[in-house]
């Protein structure tokens, strides 16, 4: 079942189905490699939970929750 | 940069994404041969430069770095505008190198994918490649190279590991007949290529790589460029994007075919062991932890605050004593007294009491610099993200703001990371309340005569420190106060996005950091010796002439006569105009000459009240004794603690600086926010100073 990565917790793991959005923000993501099939783990939050860090194709990127609210993914 | 003998000269554009130690790079190769670039209609900044390469004389031109050649603004199309050779000042690139951060090669290559479908005289540097073995990756080079065509060259910049190896590259690439173009979608391609020749004209020729970009960033730049010169083809874009894309987004179908091929070539190159805890995971446990990361942040702010103030003392009396020697030496030297006059105290002290605040610039910008280079700034935004957004910024705005600690004119161009025009107005008005590097000699000069030097701990905080900690605190709240009311107001809207790559830690290089040091402190001390200069001069003349009687009398008593020469010249006539404004901000007619001449820069303030008090023959010593000496008609000191600090609230909050309103207005293409920042801070100023004086003076404080 998909759900956004905003819900995920830090240390979980979970592959990247795809988004809830079309627009320039969807166009960003997909150029840092936020593509379908791709693993995502969530490192950690910031002070009062947001943004959040994650790794993706090896590297860490932070995003705040309103963009990881458009990222849906299943938990691995 | 337009000179002919430059555009004889073979050009290399350097390009990557950020973070990938692409300006470690470009100062290896270019040392001090390097200049700002500016092109026209883009606010971006690169940097151009000069290198010998296979014995070749070349240009360097560093673009910005960036994640994909997508542009949703004219400074993200500089770099596709440079690859297609329509940047008239840098002319057609000749090779394009591609530094690209051999720990991250997977994204790093989507751009580089993007790259060699445009050019195809290529070299790829794999920058970093001592971090490698720690991050559990090995990369085989030759059939990386193999894969893509193109020379490889493996580098350490930051310890110029490699540099001949691609000076070899570059000069072999630009020898070679190069290799064919590689097109990873030749469907799209072909469409692109049909349309760019239907739509060319000999006037505006376009490319194929433009109509891709404009058919695939729906929205983006490309777009809007090409729907301006012909609105029209908006429905066609439309349907040859249905067409192409067969129900699928473009942008994702993109991203697909191009990481599925970077994942083919990667196949055979890299191999990664999986989940292994890197060095920077283990730094990041604590940098980036909530409670810690926020202590270790707050504790590097401090550091680095009283590290400028106290490490800067010895070399900043130092500086002071060689001018007071030189001034010295002219009054016993030349005859003419007009011309000793003119050199010692419009010259000398003029310029002196500016160049004397260099060395608490240097440390400043070195800590900036440091944090930038090792990739500690990243891990400040994102703790500082949500208290940013609050006060209606976000955290790349951190960086911008944290700039204008040194200057709010890079800030304030800095702002072009922040997304969304929101934001980005919002750091603009905010930046220029940061304490500035022009605002610390101001800071540094009136605390250093009239706070108390008091110690504690041990002798390790001393109280100028806080003083100084203070006003920066304030600049600060003043400014996050401004920028939250801003968002309610005038830019109220929802926050624009925030992605922001956490790069690795890296050990700084010194030669790098150096050259930045060194651009920067060369920016100062041109605006020191050109604006500070030529005002220091006009005020000398303005406090000089008319000559009146008391300059011909040349009595024994200068004490008399000289006061009076400057209360009847144009400055003293002009401060006293309009001194009853400022009296009840406790200011005199000299203070408030001063403040006045200091409009257009405001570190010009010390120059001036320097030459005022230079002029001024009964006081004597430096400028700090001078000030601490003055005394009104009736006797009583002119600068009361009060009055000093409520000086200084003037000049955190007022906008005296004519390059940060020329900015402004670049930035933001309109008068309408710097005439409004403008206004707004002169007012905030004045009431502020006013509140402290008239508060402090009833209170007591003395």
């Amino acid at each position: 079942m998909t759900q956004p990565l905003a819900t995920l917790t830090a240390g979980q793991t979970a592959t990247i189905r795809g988004f809830s959005q079309d627009n320039s923000v969807t166009q960003r993501l997909l150029q840092l490699g936020i593509i379908e099939g791709e693993r995502v783990d969530v490192v950690r939050r910031a002070p009062a939970g947001d943004p959040i860090e994650i790794r993706i194709l090896g590297y860490s990127l932070s995003l705040r929750n309103t963009e990881a609210e458009i990222i849906l993914v299943t938990l691995a | 940069m337009n000179s002919d003998s430059h555009n004889k000269l073979p050009v290399v554009l350097t390009l990557g994404n950020p973070n990938t130690g692409k300006s470690t790079l470009f100062n290896a190769l270019t040392g001090m041969h390097q200049q700002i670039a500016n092109f026209p209609g883009v606010t971006v900044e690169s940097m151009q430069g000069e290198a010998n390469v296979h014995d070749r004389r070349m240009t360097i031109v560093d673009l910005p770095g960036t994640y994909s050649l997508a542009a949703q603004s004219p400074d993200e199309m500089l770099t596709i505008d440079a690859l297609l050779g329509r940047v008239p000042q840098v002319g057609n690139p000749d090779v394009v190198v591609i530094v690209v951060d051999a720990n991250n090669l997977r994204r790093n290559l989507f751009l580089a994918s993007q790259i060699l479908e445009i050019s195809q005289r290529v070299v790829l540097v794999l920058n970093m490649m001592d971090l490698i073995t720690a991050n559990g990756i090995s990369i085989d080079i030759q059939k990386l190279s193999a894969a893509l065509q193109i020379p490889v060259v493996p580098m350490c910049a930051a310890r110029g590991e490699g540099l001949e190896m691609l000076k070899q590259a570059i000069g072999n690439v630009l020898n070679q007949r190069p290799p064919a173009h590689r097109i990873i979608d030749q469907a799209l391609r072909g469409v692109a290529i049909e349309l760019a020749a239907e739509l060319s004209t000999d006037m505006a020729p376009l490319s194929a790589v433009e109509i891709e970009r404009a058919l695939i960033d729906n929205g983006g730049y490309a777009e809007q460029r090409l729907l301006a010169q012909s609105p029209k083809l908006e429905s066609r874009l439309e349907a040859l994007r249905n067409k192409i894309g067969g129900g699928r987004n473009l942008a994702t179908l993109e991203a697909s075919r191009r990481y599925g091929w970077i994942n083919e070539v990667l196949d055979t190159v890299e191999v990664r062991k999986d989940r292994q805890t890197r060095p920077v995971d283990l730094i990041d446990k604590v940098l980036n932890h909530p409670l810690l990361g926020s202590i270790v942040f707050v504790l590097t702010m401090a550091v680095v605050f009283q590290s400028v103030f106290a490490w800067a003392g010895p070399l900043m009396e130092m500086i002071d004593g060689q001018s007071a020697l030189l001034g010295e030496l002219i009054n016993s030297k030349v005859k003419s007294s007009l011309l000793a006059s003119f050199l010692s105290d419009g010259v000398v002290a003029g310029v002196g009491s500016v160049l004397i605040f260099l060395p608490q610039i240097i440390i400043l910008f070195s800590f900036i610099i440091l944090l930038e280079d090792t990739g500690y700034m990243a891990r400040a935004a994102f703790l500082m993200d949500r208290l940013m957004r609050w006060c209606g910024l976000s955290g790349q705005s951190f960086i911008p703001m944290l700039s204008s600690f040194a200057c709010a004119v890079p800030g304030i161009m800095g702002t072009r990371v922040v997304p969304g025009t929101r934001d980005r107005i919002a750091t603009i008005v905010a930046a220029p309340f940061m304490t500035c590097s022009a605002r610390l000699p101001v800071y540094a000069l009136l605390i250093a005569a009239f706070v108390p030097s008091k110690t504690y701990l041990g002798g390790w905080v001393n109280l100028h420190g806080l003083v100084l900690l203070a006003f920066y605190l304030l600049g600060m709240v003043a400014g996050v106060t401004t920028a939250y009311l801003l968002s309610l107001t005038l830019l109220r809207g929802p926050s624009p996005t925030f992605l922001l790559e956490m790069p690795p830690y890296r050990v700084p290089n010194i030669r790098s950091m150096s050259i930045k040091l060194y651009g920067r402190a060369k920016i100062f001390l041109r605006r020191a010796g050109t604006v500070i200069f030529s005002i220091a001069v006009v005020i000398w003349f303005l406090a000089s002439f008319p000559r009146t009687t008391f300059h011909e009398l040349n009595a024994p008593d200068n004490a008399v006569t000289a006061p009076m020469a400057l209360e009847q010249s144009y400055l003293g006539i002009a401060g006293k105009s309009v001194a009853p404004l400022f009296g009840p901000l406790g200011w005199d007619w000299k203070i408030t000459a001063a403040v006045i001449a200091s409009f257009p820069a405001r570190e010009v303030v010390i120059a001036v009240l320097g030459t005022i008090y230079a002029i001024d023959a009964n006081e004597e010593g430096s400028l700090i004794q001078r000030m601490q000496q003055a005394r009104r008609p009736d006797g009583s000191p002119v600068y009361t603690l009060p009055m000093a600090l409520g000086l200084m609230i003037f000049y955190a909050l007022c906008l005296q600086c004519v390059a940060t309103i020329a900015v402004m207005r670049r930035e933001t293409n309109t008068w309408r926010w710097p005439i409004f920042a403008w206004v707004y801070m002169t007012t905030l100023g004045y009431i502020g100073a006013l509140i402290c004086y008239q508060v402090g003076t009833s209170i007591g404080m003395a």
